[in-house]
């Protein structure tokens, strides 16, 4: 760009009469347009380009990766973190912890001097402390709690893991010593106070707004620790976060954080290609080798613990016969749908756990793709002309299924092979959803990303029997064989036993087989070149505090 | 004048009246509960169904409710969104200086270039000039807005990279909102980066001014172009010619104010169609203006939203047509016979 510096000049001395002269400006704007020098502030900041509006502003009440990607790691801490190399968990706000010998009770030594934001509505006269981090758990778990009822009382990530039955009582010890004492031993515990929900809010706002009568906004501006404040946020339009410059971690790099909501996905590319976004999320795969083709533009990639399913409503009939779910497995033909929904860019699954987790089973067959076999047994299970049957295509793009209905297009015409007729159904994604708890469905096309690197949080918040009586069991399954041996991996701590369970539940999922399994996709993220410093975390949201732009 | 004045005023009511009635029966003809549609809640219990229901007067005859109506449109109690749940009223006024803003640039834009190319053409209407002005204005005026707008955003944004391809003003730059009118608030704003701001600012309208602006100027040349040869034809032109006065003095004395005054009330004319185009420039560009948002609302099923913009829209076409009508006649006592 030698061109800047001529253009700097120029602005200089257009702007001093930019009143008199809008409409000259505007005629030279279209003869050079050139890039104005930003200022301090403007330059170093970064923009994200987001595919929707965060649905609120506090990590314990969303399950959206959208809205964790924008909040979570920006706004908030947790007591402890992943390391996004390997999964171990290591010190978050807390600098150390202890379990008892019973597994049931957790002591946490907390990180002093780290301070809360201080923004146009809150100055805490205060460090983070114990008060916090129980502030924090007892609103998910206390009734009484003067917040717990705000959003409506409902904690999702939280429920689906059954906190609240399992967290007994958190008591500050002193003002850096916080225990938890559970009801029973829960090797996930940490893995969970790990992930981007278990974010730290801040007591003392909490006290302030009581004081004012205004407890609804806890949720709208938020207060947490993180590298990042709140600004602003205009529906639909942008989010907008400035630096938090006292953050305990240090080295925040942008000064201004923005994140552009450009839902289309087209529109979203464009503003990368401008250099309107440095970042842009989930671009399309379809896409990705377009924009590799660009110097002005990196595409990062990056495993990702996450699985896309079809379920089938194994309460229904006929899929409540295990010889029709086998037969609909072997019916597909997964190479057609791994080419033509992912574009090669996943990896085939053999079973809900991805490849990269530690409880991996290495011995479960490859699927087989055999209509005469799948025939056989329909004819074995009394249909042997077939049935007709509904496949749910999830209306919206996710990682794991970029392209449900495609998926389903291509289902339907494996499944006329052996005679069963498919109609392909979809619903606006809210009443999708809403349909799907209520298990209407025959069978679904959709998948589950993984909120922490624990082998756990791929069994029981989708097919345990807690799960199904939650309404989010797609499977509509309830087996107590399998709920008892994903019971007892929770029960111990000791890592060898836990994968000695967790390959016999997957054995047994093969065996029984209420979702066939499909693929574990990549995750992908365009980025301006000029940006560095970022990087995906395959264990949860996106954290931007040490982007940093570089001159291209 | 004041009789024709009281008779424009007479029928201005008329129209309100027309349209209050139909934006009145929109709330009733729109699926779904007409509670929800006229309060825009989304979750109404027993409790507070009962109390709308005596806000609104539904247990009255459709008179009361109608009169209800009127007053709570003149108090600005315009009822929710169904997708933000915020105040119908609030929301306009945050979109609609957005929307006048382009509009008005585009107008203006039209203006500086149609009446001198119109001019032109119509001076010289045998010349190559005069014959590719008019060719430019068939082209201008049948080009699809749409495609239009996308081709400028391959040409200036993706392949240059000169100019943005969305929005209003860069996202780094913060602007505290007063006016809602982006280059105002840009030169009221204390801030350090204010020329920058201005500067990027200018370079998000350039666009879809242009985008907007063609259909209008296209219009323009053409209809001052018909004028002035309409009027070149006139007695009192020759007579002019025949005193011995130069052919600018004729044009700027005799042709040009009498062929400029029909243009006045062009302009209340070509608003109505502005606007719709400005609807579509905005969706092209991400403008968040009144526009994309009716647009969304409309995908969205907002009933309230619909209502409530169909209002505000129809009210500013009908004032700003009957503005220029009256004004026109203030130019021009023939029109007032009418």
């Amino acid at each position: 760009m030698n061109l800047s510096n001529y253009c700097s000049t120029h602005t200089i001395y257009c702007c001093a009469y930019t009143k008199y002269a809008a409409a000259l400006l505007v005629a030279w704007l279209m003869l050079s347009g050139c890039q104005p020098q930003m200022p301090q502030t403007a330059r170093s900041g970064l923009v994200y380009c987001s595919e929707g509006s965060p649905e609120s502003f506090n990590p314990q009440l969303v399950t959206s990766g959208t809205t964790i990607d924008i909040i979570s790691q920006q706004l908030y801490d947790r007591l402890v973190d992943i390391d996004p190399d390997n999964g171990d968990i290591v010190a978050g706000l807390a600098t150390s912890w202890h379990v008892s010998a019973d597994g049931t009770r957790y002591q946490f030594n907390l990180r002093d001097n780290v301070s809360f934001h201080s923004t146009r509505y809150f100055s805490p006269s205060r460090k983070f402390n114990a008060n916090d981090v129980q502030f924090t758990f007892n609103r998910i778990t206390d009734l009484n709690h003067p917040f717990h009822f705000e959003a409506g009382g409902i904690y999702p990530y939280f429920q689906s893991v059954d906190w609240a039955n399992l967290v007994k009582k958190v008591e500050a010890i002193d003002d850096y010593t916080v225990t938890f004492e559970l009801q029973r031993p829960d090797s996930s515990f940490l893995s969970n106070l790990a992930t981007d929900f278990a974010a730290i809010l801040s007591a003392e706002y909490g006290q302030q707004l009581l004081a004012a009568k205004q407890p609804g906004q806890i949720d709208r501006l938020p207060v947490g620790t993180g590298p990042f404040r709140f600004r602003e946020y205009q529906k639909d339009i942008l989010v907008r976060f400035y630096r938090h410059n006292d953050y305990w971690r240090g080295n925040t790099q942008p000064e201004q954080l923005v994140f552009d909501i450009v839902p289309n996905n087209a529109r979203r590319m464009a503003k990368l290609f401008t250099h309107e976004c440095d970042i842009v999320a989930y671009p399309r795969v379809a896409e990705l080798e377009l924009i590799a083709k660009r110097e002005d533009v990196t595409v990062q990639e990056s495993t990702s613990m996450n699985v896309g399913f079809w379920a089938f409503n194994t309460q229904k009939p006929p899929f409540d016969q295990l010889e029709v779910r086998q037969a609909l497995g072997m019916a597909i033909n997964r190479a057609a749908i791994m080419q033509a929904v992912y574009y090669g860019k996943a990896t085939p699954a053999y079973g809900i756990l991805p490849p990269t987790s530690w409880a991996y089973n290495a011995g479960l067959p490859a699927p087989m793709y055999s209509p005469a076999k799948a025939r056989a047994l329909l004819t074995k299970a009394g249909y042997p002309n077939g049935f007709t049957m509904n496949i749910w295509a999830m209306p919206v793009q996710r990682l794991y299924n970029p392209n449900a209905l495609k998926m389903a297009e291509l289902m339907q015409a494996d499944l006329a092979q052996i005679g069963i007729k498919a109609n392909i159904i979809s619903y606006e994604w809210n009443s999708f959803r809403q349909k799907l708890g209520n298990y209407e469905h025959d069978s679904v096309l959709i998948g589950w990303a993984a909120d922490n690197a624990d082998p756990d949080n791929f069994f029981r918040p989708l097919l345990s029997c807690a799960a199904r009586d939650s309404g989010s069991n797609r499977a509509n399954w309830c087996d107590p064989m399998f709920d008892d041996i994903i019971g007892q991996a929770l029960l111990t701590a000791d890592q060898q036993q836990r994968r000695a369970l967790y390959l016999t539940a997957q054995q047994y999922l093969h065996q029984q087989q209420p979702l066939v399994a499909i693929a574990h996709s990549q995750r992908f993220q365009a980025i301006s070149s000029s940006v560095s410093g970022v990087s995906i975390n395959p264990y949860g949201g996106i954290s931007l505090q040490h982007a940093k732009r570089v001159s291209p | 004048m004041s009789r024709y004045l009281l008779r424009r005023l007479y029928l201005m009511a008329f129209v309100f009246l027309a349209l209050s009635l139909f934006a009145f029966s929109l709330g009733y003809l729109f699926p779904g509960d007409v509670i929800q549609n006229l309060s825009g809640l989304r979750q109404i219990d027993d409790e507070q169904r009962q109390q709308l229901i005596n806000y609104y007067q539904l247990d009255q005859n459709y008179l009361q409710q109608y009169l209800a109506f009127l007053s709570r449109i003149a108090q600005g109690n315009w009822g929710l969104s169904f997708a933000s749940q915020q105040p119908l009223l609030q929301e306009i006024k945050l979109l609609l200086p957005a929307t006048l803003e382009l509009t008005a640039y585009a107008l203006l834009l039209s203006f500086i270039l149609g009446i001198p190319l119109g001019i032109v053409a119509a001076f010289k209407p045998h010349s190559l000039i005069g014959k590719s002005i008019s060719a430019l204005a068939i082209a201008g005026y049948s080009l699809p807005i749409f495609w239009w707008g996308l081709l400028l955003i391959m040409l200036f944004s993706l392949a240059l990279g000169w100019l943005p391809s969305a929005g209003r003003l860069g996202v780094l730059y913060e602007i505290p909102h007063s006016s809602g009118f982006m280059l105002v608030d840009i030169l009221q704003a204390d801030v350090k980066y204010r020329s920058e701001a201005f500067h990027n600012a200018l370079r998000h309208l350039l666009l879809p001014t242009i985008v907007l602006a063609t259909f209008p100027t296209t219009v323009m040349i053409r209809f001052v172009r018909d004028a002035m040869l309409n009027v070149w034809e006139q007695n009192y032109i020759k007579t002019a010619q025949a005193k011995g006065l130069s052919r600018g003095q004729v044009l700027y004395r005799h042709g040009l104010r009498n062929a400029l005054l029909p243009v006045i009330r062009q302009i209340g004319l070509q608003f109505s169609t502005l606007i719709t185009l400005a609807m579509l420039t905005e969706v092209i560009f991400s403008w968040p203006g009144i526009g994309r948002w009716l647009i969304d609302s409309i995908y969205q099923r907002n009933y309230p939203a619909i209502q409530a913009g169909l209002l505000v829209i129809s009210t500013m076409v009908i004032t700003i047509n009957m503005l220029t009508e009256i004004l026109h006649a203030l130019f021009n006592p023939l029109a007032r016979r009418g």
